[in-house]
């Protein structure tokens, strides 16, 4: 026999942005449970001691475990309830629109859960070698840098003794001074971009402060070694391509891997969730809601984030939201939102009139000041400067509800105003 | 002749590339330009005279679920003392339970720099 549980909400994923949306429902009155495959809540935060979350939502610089037993805390207080060391494998919409998830743990074996709604928090996963396809062997010592982070920040190993970071993404550059600090020689760090794809904050601390060779338009056109990664061979790129006859080698023990994170959606695949090709996370509307009624959806799942604060702070109106659709409210206008100029997506994906709406985007380029604006229908409606624009840094805009008042489709771009190098040179 | 450097402030996101200028042999005050706010000089005069980091690391301990418990300074460390700190923490092995910010090393040589707990541990 299957043990059943019943609950309102099942959130999966017990993450800043799983216990946020839990907290707001659970506060609500709602029975409801997290689910997480891990032994403790707190998602990616528990391995990233380094400081730097915090500053918005609470208004101090935390270290990722700090910021991680905050929200747990509160989150256990509102009466949310925990189910850890659990791996949800499958839901299924069933025809009176509950869902049943089906777990599995070491302890009790297979188990289902029965809840009205659901919300997707699963986080993302990092990008690795073979999504890059670099010629070599398969030599030991070669690891994604949010693995080798987890493993030093709670196990204590070291990857290796000497090494080479491919991808200058923050995760990267944090792991960069981690091994410094660890005593881990790091040689040089890879990117084929012409600017670093972290913070400046972030090159400044982690690399310059250790004197650590950031080669940009470069790329790893070779892992060498047999049993051990021995050497990589590195070549400075024109026009996307490697030129070989320039290449050097770099002697190193261990190779590390930071060139992007992809949601984990697997599960809302299985749902029949519609997915957003340019975020990689469901498309979803004003109330996070996916094209599965019942199912929401935020933080990393959704979009990639680069500050945990705005992962807390999406996924509580998520949580909200949910509280509506349990209280029987009709779902949100389906107005289509694009992302126009210099944007790489634009979430939610659509608009409902009248109400106040927070939209998140990813700048394409790099700019020292760029006017985001927003169009309905022809006529622009909203406008915002924003400075130092990056990739690497997401964009939010706050529209009232007064100003999506005609249906049609809205759509966000950004006019560069100034580029970075007239501003170093002014 | 002047005196100048370059450097770039890590006190935000913004990361402003900052120009610090004194009289060539001159102890007198930096003056700093291309600061965006008043943070930015009060950055550079700092990272002139005294530079700090705060530091965050791990500390061996006897708990099941957390072999290594992240620790950090409860404010900036100047940098000469960061590798003779970290040397000592990674000799270190603490019983739990331990409580966040509840204080590891008191007085990091003599700085007024604490080391602190930065999560719970009861297991
Ligand atoms: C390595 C790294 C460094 C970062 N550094 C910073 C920083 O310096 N400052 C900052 O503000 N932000 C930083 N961020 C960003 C921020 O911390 C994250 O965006 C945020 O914590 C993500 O929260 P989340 O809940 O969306 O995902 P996660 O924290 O990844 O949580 C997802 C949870 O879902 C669980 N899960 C997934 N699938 C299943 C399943 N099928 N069954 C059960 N459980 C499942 C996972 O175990 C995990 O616990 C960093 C992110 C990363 C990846
Ligand atoms: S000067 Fe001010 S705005 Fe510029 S990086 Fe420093 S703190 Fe940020």
């Amino acid at each position: 026999m299957i043990e059943d549980r019943n609950v309102d909400v099942a959130v999966i994923g017990a993450g800043a942005a799983g216990l946020a949306a839990a907290a707001e429902c659970a506060d609500h009155g709602l029975e409801t449970v997290v689910i997480d495959r891990e032994e403790l809540p707190g998602g990616i935060l528990r391995q990233c001691i380094h400081n730097g979350f915090g500053l918005r939502y609470f208004h101090e610089e935390l270290t990722g475990p700090e910021y991680a037993d905050r929200v747990v805390e509160r989150a256990a207080a509102s009466g949310v309830k925990f189910q850890m060391n659990t791996t949800v494998s499958d839901v299924r919409r069933e025809e009176n629109g509950d869902f049943t998830l089906l777990l599995l743990s070491e302890q009790s074996g297979v188990t289902r859960v029965h809840a009205r709604a659901v919300v997707l928090a699963m986080g993302c996963r990092e990008r690795n070698r073979g999504n890059l396809a670099i010629p070599g062997g398969r030599p030991a010592g070669v690891f994604t840098a949010g693995c080798a982070q987890k493993l030093l920040n709670t196990e204590g190993m070291l990857p290796g003794k000497c090494a080479v970071i491919v991808g200058s993404g923050d995760i990267g550059l944090i792991m960069a001074r981690r091994l410094r600090w660890s005593g881990v020689e790091v040689k040089a760090v890879v990117e084929i971009m012409p600017y670093a794809s972290g913070l400046t904050r972030n090159v400044v601390q982690c690399l310059n402060d250790f004197n650590i060779p950031l080669y940009l338009e470069h790329s790893v056109v070779s892992i060498n070694g047999r049993e051990r990664v021995q050497s990589v061979d590195v070549a400075p790129l024109h026009d996307g391509i490697p030129i070989l006859e320039q290449k050097f080698t770099i002697n190193c023990d261990t190779v590390l891997f930071s060139v992007g994170l992809i949601p984990e959606n697997e599960l809302a695949a299985r749902l029949g969730v519609e997915l957003n090709p340019a975020t990689g996370g469901a498309l979803v509307d004003a109330d996070y809601q996916t094209s599965v009624p019942g199912v929401f959806s935020g933080g990393n799942v959704l979009h990639v984030h680069d500050l945990v604060d705005f992962v807390s702070e999406e996924a509580a109106r998520a949580g909200r939201a949910v509280i509506r659709y349990l209280e029987g409210a009709t779902a949100a206008e389906r107005n289509p939102v694009r992302a126009g100029a210099n944007l790489k997506y634009v979430v939610p994906g659509y608009y409902a009139r009248g109400r106040d709406t927070v939209f998140a985007f990813r700048p394409l380029g790099v700019w020292a000041s760029a006017m985001l604006e927003a169009e309905l229908d022809g006529r622009v409606i909203w406008k915002r400067r924003c400075s130092h624009v990056r990739p690497a840094e997401m964009l939010l805009a706050e529209l009232s509800g007064q100003l999506l008042n005609a249906p049609g489709t809205l759509e966000f771009r950004l006019r560069p105003e100034q580029d970075e190098a007239a501003v170093e040179e002014a | 002749m002047m005196k100048k450097k370059e450097l770039i402030c890590i006190s935000c996101p913004r990361g402003c590339h900052l120009t610090a200028e004194r009289g060539e042999g001159s102890t007198g005050e930096w003056q700093i330009s291309g600061n965006f706010c008043p943070r930015g000089a009060a950055y550079a005069i700092q990272e002139l005279n005294d530079p700090r980091r705060i530091v965050t690391a791990t500390v061996a301990s006897d708990s099941r679920l957390l072999p290594r418990l992240p620790v950090r300074t409860d404010r900036p460390l100047p940098k000469r003392m960061i590798a003779p700190l970290l040397n000592r923490l990674y000799r270190l092995r603490v019983k739990i339970p331990v409580k966040s910010g509840e204080v590891l090393i008191d007085d990091v040589e003599k700085s007024g720099v604490r080391v602190i707990f930065s999560c719970n541990c009861k297991e």
